[in-house]
């Protein structure tokens, strides 16, 4: 158990280094005794397992794109017509995380470590937070009736010990550390990344006045998030949800003006 | 390597922070291209011909390593007057003799120096792994040599000449390899290269699974030598092996023609005696000069005090060879009926080896078969379940094979080692007991053999004594009574006649005094340590980190590394240096434990009648070699030419446009019923080859049982460029079917850009690819790549070529029966 | 397409196996990009055609609920109202129509939820960040005062604390008909989310004129009158609403423009305005007021199932969350592929 004052702790995934073997996947299978997602092959690269969702926390993403001429250069370094990129997704813990703002329960809570997770001894299914994740990640488990995702191996975190799929990661692409280290961390890579010639690379959720306030799982990728399946400005719903009260608060003021009109000029009737 | 190995390939991304350039060179774009510098895609099976470019590109340009080259190879032996080249002959070399269906290597020696008749082999066994002996070198130097390297019959300009056509038009005209793109690649090798940076190459199967496999790791290592990479850091060829411990299971052998440590297995002709034996393996200069106390130390390790000096040290009791007893010529012979019984180790050879045809039908003409694996493998259910069952060419009740299936400990209920590619012998320990009737393959092995013993006790029988004379003793532990794999590896590394530990090879005695059970494992278990236990952090050491695991020999890191010194001693440059002369201690020291006889100077030069390591000179460092160089040019040992040549595979739809013999003679075909060839004309037109992905191991045994495993790469699939998907009218997560003579096998379709349409000879070439995990059990199952496959072998070591092979591709399902 | 039990495509169908540009699948560019031949508008690019949102989990027991809880407390009003106003008799036929849709909504609640048996969970917490949570606490105040409004006036026990709890259900009513469109709107769907401003109006609206419509149907034409009104008023303002929510949402709105959301959005609408004119002409005949509150009734459900059924297409279409955040964000963050560019 750490002793001193929890820090918030994350994720960086670094998919320049990701050669897209998987481990992470694996790795946060077997710690977190997830099932199956199903044996279905999707004829997506090497993808097959599609999405994350109730039974995937970890997805490794792959791309088959178009080479991006290096700016300055007349011909691609790598021209081989083809660069494959990988990322794995992970649920971001994002600062104003809209599914722990929907959810009526309590389950959904956020832990010492700022991250998001689920009490599964409390969660009753309502569904929720499913539709309410800008970015899909969590999802209603079948047969189960609860909904999953990422903790961030919040028992793990407790035993000062490093996530699962961080601990399997063999090329770092999945980094874990304090938040604030990786994001220091994350720009300087960025830089040498852009200077190696990928004018595409950018850090995806590093910054704290984004829509959600910044993740707690944040990435460098190398195309345009909508590429990886991300939506390339998402926006915590609660942010909305004032002038969805002053709406709804109109709406019924006019419930009780139409209630009160239909009574006007008699209506008193014995 | 990304897919293969991706724990190990997080070095190279390292390497890659650091500056490194990674180049990758492939028939597909992999995972391992995705994260590379340069990708390049080339035609399978045509790669001596793209190494090759190499070689002649450093020799007309004249990039190579000069100093090293003259003073670390071969380049400046002169050779055999008799010796013809194939520019001479058309692609064959001189010595062919087409009715033995072999080479006769004399006219390829070092003129002056016969080889001995260890090279010499029987009529139909050609023997890989021979040293050329009754050599006498002249002050340490072979008796004719040209140090300008200008004599017509030098090794370097026989190079020269051989290679003169291999030019960057040959590699775009056969291997698809666009010229301008050719050139980079070899530029950037040689820039990278010298006396300030070393370049390394790295290969797997994708070389050696060819029927001139071994020809191609050859031409890698000319490269090597002559850009002076070889014992270097940073340098050298790295073989990346298949398997956790597969470097571990040819150190301690399981393959049929060697003893443990690359000692040759006896022929029962040639070596009738041990003498025999001793004189063809021990050889006159170099390390292999103490062949003698290692094969007697292996001898009293295996039969303890029953081998005397009376009885040559139970040399007898060994299982000699008599011919080729590897696994496919088995196979052959156990489908004519002529093998009796059958043991099936964690492997599965119903799917894993080619022709898998051939390895079930040949299973249904045993008497006996015991499998042992983790899970019920397809090799132990063939019988009731394999694809002849269901195609009805096989019924149950007709075949005769009695099945034992048993289950097997995983390697976190046991004790041992693995030996992965780098040499290293890591110690894993059990974590668990094996639950019920799960068993390691050393309590198997063991057991059997006490019990085997049991029975032929009685009998008394003369021929029993080669297995009634094993010292079969470890201590037992635990209630399963499992033998102490710590005890195994304490006869592995050696004792003297008191039972102590020894602490390495040179400890190896001829008089019996000494038993070991492996040389080249000598002093893992040093000073009575464990060696191969240490788990020393590496950034609590040098960047060496010796104190990791041990590696073999003598927990050296880098092998050959004398090399990484000039002749006189001193490194080739502060930025590679690595093991050096201190002149001053009149020792060798470094950052590594030097590959050398420690005290020998650099300028020693060895005196009339010296043996062993001291028949080589101080600046000789290829110390296994009889001359103590590296040699391009090999004049014995491989069976199949002292220089690697463009041979096209067994199967393909393109001719050889150097040689009018387009493929090499001296390939192994085995003509029988159950493997037919492709033929000639255009029935398969396309290249298909084999590989591995990430998500699966092997022949699928560790992973389609698994969901978490199988889930990820849930079903057998063909990987095809748009543009073959066009021609044949193939759909993306649709079907198609492959054929071959051999077998018709279907898979999902993936049309990824990732696999090109190569332009060879003028024409467009496809290229199917088939990972080759599939079987028909599991959680994920499918049809086995490895059934399109016939036999063609290397004849160095008989390994099968299925990296490439032609097929035909078509959409839809395979018919069912 | 979809079952009544689970309305999401099932998890074993890959998504199209087209790429980003809807060629032929043997295009050699696998994933991601887009262009201006995507599917939606502009440079919308995606996974493989994959959804970006997970679509919600629940079942149809949520639109029916909408439908149940916005009659019930629409109707609670009207009772309230009608009891003031001297009418007993509408006040009972509306007392009653809340006692049925009350008694029909928890059951469905509960009938949602993954874990059931956990439905008391909801009462953990007070959250204003959560409509749900807010909902549940207004309907655990809702529900017992409309029942016992109700029961105290079929069975004539307790009337005044009967008319204490209707007093208490009618000032209520007004929440209960509009609290479920921000529950909605308070999710990631755009054809949700960006329809907050009108959909409470539209859930109102539809309230009113299901009550009075219910109303209307169930009570003697003397009596009837304000439940006539509340009925044309309530219609009104659901298709004003609705017409306006429509026109107002940009791309998020296409699947009330086309689809099976729309279709049930067409239905809607014309059972609606079919039951109110019908009240309008002939609204003083039972004859014609019992078809009139069944087809303003019906109308009020469709509406919702149409939302309902709009938010699993718009969480389905990439593009339609896609699309409208790359315009926010432009080009200025300097990545690659812009609209005129077809090559990725």
């Amino acid at each position: 158990m750490t002793t001193a004052e929890p820090t918030r702790m994350g994720f960086f995934t670094d998919t320049s280094v990701c050669i897209g073997c998987k481990a992470c996947e694996v790795a946060c299978k077997e710690w977190n005794d997830v099932p199956t997602d199903g044996l279905d092959f999707l004829a997506t690269s090497y993808d097959n397992t599609g999405a994350l969702g109730a039974d995937t926390w970890r997805h490794v993403a792959f791309l088959e794109r178009p080479p991006v001429p290096a700016a300055g250069e007349g011909e691609a370094a790598q021209d081989s017509g083809i660069r494959w990129l990988m990322s794995s997704d992970v649920c971001k813990h994002c600062t104003h995380a809209a599914c722990l703002d929907v959810c009526p329960t309590g389950a959904l809570f956020r832990t010492e470590f700022e991250t998001v997770v689920v009490q599964q001894d409390i969660c009753n299914g309502c569904g929720y937070c499913v539709p309410a994740c800008p970015f899909g990640v969590i999802d209603q488990r079948k047969g189960d009736g609860r909904v999953w995702k990422c903790t961030l191996c919040y028992d793990r975190l407790r035993s000062d010990m490093v996530p699962a799929c961080a601990q399997a990661c063999p090329t770092a692409s999945i980094q874990f550390g304090p938040l604030d280290e990786l994001r220091a961390r994350a720009a300087g890579r960025l830089e040498l990344v852009k200077e190696a010639g990928v004018p595409g690379a950018h850090l995806y959720g590093a910054d704290e006045t984004d829509g959600v306030g910044g993740f707690g799982a944040f990435f460098l990728l190398l195309d345009r998030p909508e590429v990886y399946g991300l939506p390339p400005d998402p926006v915590v719903t609660t942010r909305d949800l004032p002038a969805m009260w002053r709406s709804a608060g109109a709406a019924a003021l006019a419930v009780v003006g139409a209630v009160a009109a239909a009574f006007l000029g008699g209506g008193r009737r014995r | 390597m990304a897919e293969c190995h991706p724990v190990g390939f997080q070095w190279v991304m390292e390497a890659k922070a650091r500056g490194a350039r990674v180049i990758h060179v492939d028939p597909r774009f992999t995972r391992t291209s995705a994260l590379a510098d340069t990708f390049v895609a080339i035609r399978a099976g045509s790669d001596i011909a793209f190494l090759g470019a190499i070689v002649n590109h450093i020799l007309t340009n004249g990039r190579e390593f000069r100093e090293y080259v003259e003073a670390y190879t071969n380049a400046a032996t002169i050779i055999d007057e008799r010796f013809h080249d194939t520019e001479d002959l058309d692609g064959l070399f001189s010595g062919w003799d087409a009715g033995k269906h072999a080479y006769d290597p004399q006219s390829w020696q070092y003129a002056g120096m016969a080889t001995g008749p260890a090279a010499a082999h029987q009529e139909d066994s050609p023997q890989g792994e021979a040293h050329g002996y009754g050599a006498r070198l002249k002050a340490g130097n072979p008796p004719e040599t040209d140090p300008t390297l200008e004599h017509p019959r030098c090794v370097y300009q026989i190079l020269k000449r051989h290679f003169a056509r291999y030019t960057p038009e040959l590699v775009e005209e056969v291997c698809g390899v666009p010229r301008e793109r050719f050139v980079e690649v070899a530029e950037a090798l040689c820039d990278n290269s010298g006396r300030e940076r070393t370049a390394a190459i790295c290969y797997a199967v994708g070389w050696t699974q060819h029927s001139t496999g071994v020809q191609y790791i050859r031409t890698a290592a000319i490269i090597q030598l002559l850009l002076g990479n070889v014992g270097r850091p940073g340098g050298g060829i790295l073989a990346l092996r298949g398997h956790a411990s597969i470097q571990g299971s040819t150190d301690i052998p399981t393959l049929y023609n060697i003893l443990p440590g690359y000692l040759p297995m006896p022929h029962a002709d040639a070596h009738p005696t041990l003498a025999d034996y001793l004189a063809a393996v021990c050889a006159p200069a170099g390390f292999w000069g103490h062949a003698d106390a290692f094969v007697v130390s292996l001898l009293k390790a295996w039969f303890g005090d029953a081998a005397t000096t009376e009885n040559d040290f139970c040399y007898d009791h060994l299982p000699f060879i008599t011919g080729d007893h590897s696994t496919y010529r088995t196979m052959l012979d156990m489908a004519d009926g002529k093998v009796q019984g059958f043991f099936v180790m964690g492997e599965n050879p119903a799917v894993g080896s080619a022709n898998g045809r051939l390895q079930r039908f040949a299973m249904a003409e045993l008497d006996w078969l015991v499998v042992r694996d983790l899970v019920e493998i397809e090799t132990a259910t063939f019988w009731k379940d394999g694809p002849e069952i269901d195609s009805g060419e096989l019924r149950t009740a007709g075949i005769g094979t009695e099945v034992f299936f048993l289950p097997a400990a995983a390697h976190t209920e046991k004790d041992g080692t693995f030996t992965n590619t780098q040499r290293m012998l890591q110690w894993h320990h059990k974590a668990v007991e094996p639950e019920g009737d799960r068993r390691s393959d050393l309590w198997f092995s063991f057991h059997l053999g006490r019990i085997i013993r049991e029975k032929l006790a009685a009998a008394g029988e003369a021929r029993d004594r080669a297995v009634l004379d094993l010292a079969w003793d470890y201590p037992l532990l635990g209630h399963h009574h499992e033998p102490s794999a710590d005890a195994v590896l304490r006869e592995i590394n050696g004792v003297d006649g008191d039972g102590r530990t020894l602490s390495g090879f040179m400890d190896l005695k001829a008089d019996g005094s000494t038993a070991c059970g492996c040389w080249i494992y000598s002093g893992c278990y040093a000073d009575g340590v464990n060696q191969t236990a240490r788990r020393k952090p590496g950034r609590e050491q040098s960047w060496v980190a010796p104190e990791w695991g041990w590696a073999w020999p003598a927990n050296r890191r880098l092998l050959y590394n004398r090399a990484s010194a000039d002749p006189a001693g001193n490194p080739w440059s502060e930025r590679k240096k690595y093991v050096w002369w201190d002149a001053g201690a009149r020792r060798w020291t470094g950052h590594d434990v030097p590959d050398f006889v420690a005290d020998m100077a650099p300028d020693y030069v060895p005196p009339d009648g010296a043996t062993a390591e001291h028949a080589l000179r101080g600046d000789s460092p290829f110390i296994m070699q009889t001359d103590g160089r590296g040699w391009l040019f090999v004049p014995s040992g491989l069976v199949d030419g002292p220089l690697p040549a463009h041979y096209e595979p067994h199967e393909s739809p393109v001719t050889n446009p150097l040689y009018g013999q387009g493929t090499n003679p001296a390939r192994l075909t085995q003509p029988h019923r159950l493997n037919p060839d492709n033929g000639p004309g255009g029935r398969y037109p396309f290249v298909m080859t084999t590989y591995r992905l990430t998500e699966h191991h092997t022949a699928g045994g560790m992973s389609r049982f698994l969901s978490h495993l199988a889930e990820l790469q849930p079903e057998m699939f063909c990987e095809v460029s748009p543009e073959l998907a066009a021609e044949r009218g193939l759909e993306n997560g649709g079907w198609a079917t492959i054929h071959s003579s051999r077998a018709t096998i279907e898979a999902r379709v993936l049309v990824t850009g990732r696999v090109a349409a190569l332009t060879v000879q003028g024409r467009t070439l496809h290229q199917v690819g088939l990972p080759y995990h599939w079987g028909w059990k599991g959680l994920s199952t499918g049809d086995a790549a490895n059934d399109l496959f016939g036999l063609a072998l290397d004849p160095n070591v008989h390994i099968q070529e299925d990296k490439a092979a032609t097929c035909d591709i078509r959409p839809g399902r395979r018919p069912r029966p | 397409m979809t079952s009544v039990d689970d309305p999401r495509p099932g998890p074993g169908v890959p998504p199209p196996a087209t790429t980003q540009d809807g060629n032929a699948p043997s295009n050699r560019w696998a994933g991601g990009g887009g262009g201006r031949k995507g599917r939606g508008d502009g440079p919308t690019a995606s996974y493989y055609g994959r959804p970006v949102l997970k679509a919600p989990v629940w079942k149809h027991y949520i639109p029916l609920y909408f439908f149940t809880g916005g009659l019930a407390g629409a109707s609670s009003t009207l009772a309230l109202a009608a009891q003031m106003a001297g009418n007993d008799r509408l006040a009972r036929s509306a007392r009653l129509a809340s006692l049925a849709g009350t008694a029909a909504s928890g059951p469905l609640l509960i009938a949602d939820l993954g874990r059931p048996g956990r439905f008391a969970n909801m009462l953990r917490v007070a959250k204003p960040t959560s409509p749900m949570s807010m909902g549940t606490w207004l309907l655990t105040a809702f529900a017992p005062s409309a029942i016992a409004a109700g029961a105290s006036d079929l069975t004539g026990l307790l009337p005044r604390l009967g008319r204490l709890c209707g007093a208490a259900a009618g000032v209520l009513g007004p929440g209960m008909t509009t609290y479920t469109a921000v529950l909605v709107s308070d999710t990631a769907i755009p054809a949700w989310h960006d329809a907050h401003r009108q959909l409470p109006f539209v859930f109102a609206g539809s309230s009113a004129a299901a009550a009075g419509g219910v109303a209307m149907a169930c009570t003697p034409a003397a009596s009837a009158r304000p439940a006539r009104r509340l009925a044309l008023v309530g219609a009104c303002l659901e298709l004003g609403a609705s017409r306006m929510m429509e026109q107002r949402l940009g791309q998020a709105g296409e699947p009330y423009r086309s689809g099976e959301a729309a279709r049930l959005v067409k239905a809607a609408k014309m059972s609606t305005t079919a039951g109110a004119v019908l009240a309008l002409a002939a609204g003083r005949r039972r004859l014609a007021a019992v078809p009139a509150g069944v087809l303003l009734a019906a109308g009020s459900l469709l509406t919702r199932l149409a939302v309902f059924r709009a938010g699993f297409e718009s969480a389905a279409d990439p593009g339609a969350t896609v699309g409208p955040q790359r315009r926010r964000r432009r080009w200025s963050d300097g990545l690659p592929g812009r609209p005129e560019d077809t090559s990725s």
